[in-house]
């Protein structure tokens, strides 16, 4: 890993301040393994009939390339502001009683989570609807960055969500 | 009148990924005087030959999103962010 990007590789908050502040505020950095159980605990509520998650896993080829292996960065603060503005906005929209969700940054491998999402919802439809809102917004708007590298070549890649 | 020191601000500048490799830092201080965001970010493109153009940049202000047209002041922190690729 390139030294200019030691600090976007990290978080500055502790693991349990990162997991506080997402189940709080609705979203965080995390540069680590992403423990979704214990995200599943501030969801829980005698009310839901239903909790819609999605999880994003390292997939291990891009198109035909095959990929070895990644490394997300982010920018902690402004995906902590950017992503408590999408929780509450998915709020607004959809029927629904809380939302979740968590980025990892770091070098991952192939299989690992790389995001996880959970909402909950009295009823089905809008958990999925917001769990699918949300997920697209995530992509759209947090910033966080993907660098690919492939068994092919030895140069890697920045991706970018936006073709 | 000290109009020049007036006019003197510094702001912290952060890069992010190909931003970041080729401006070969992730963080700077700058002395700006009257520049806007699109002046200063010509101003480091040039500089830094960065390959984005400002159409593929967002910018962001002290940890949020901004538009370009923002008053920037003394002690900012200034963000110019490359297409993200999240999820």
């Amino acid at each position: 890993m390139s030294k200019v990007h030691q600090g976007s590789s990290i978080i500055t908050l502790t693991e349990d301040d990162a997991y506080q502040t997402a189940m709080v505020d609705g979203f965080a950095l995390l540069d680590r393994a992403i423990d979704d159980r214990r995200l599943k605990q501030a969801l829980l509520n005698g009310s839901c009939g239903a909790l819609a998650t999605f999880e994003g896993w390292v997939r291990n080829h891009n198109n035909a390339r095959v990929v070895t292996h990644l490394t997300y960065y982010g920018y902690e603060k402004l995906a902590i502001n950017q992503g408590k503005k999408l929780i509450e906005s998915a709020k607004q929209q959809f029927d629904i009683e809380h939302a979740v969700a968590m980025h990892r940054i770091g070098a991952l491998g192939i299989g690992d989570m790389a995001v996880w999402i959970g909402v909950t919802a009295h009823h089905r439809y809008p958990a999925f609807e917001a769990c699918r809102w949300l997920l697209d917004a995530i992509k759209a708007d947090i910033p966080v960055w993907k660098q690919e590298f492939y068994a092919d070549s030895d140069e890697s890649l920045w991706l970018s969500n936006n073709g | 009148m000290q109009t020049d020191d007036l006019n003197h601000k510094k702001i912290n500048v952060l890069y992010f990924a190909s931003l970041a490799d080729e401006a070969g830092r992730d963080e700077e201080v700058l002395s700006i005087g009257d520049d806007d965001l699109t002046a200063i970010f010509h101003q480091l493109s040039q500089k830094y030959h960065f390959s984005l153009s400002i159409d593929d940049i967002a910018v962001a202000v002290n940890h949020e999103f901004s538009d370009w047209n923002a008053v920037i002041a003394d002690g900012d922190t200034v963000a110019f962010i490359p297409p993200v690729a999240g999820g």
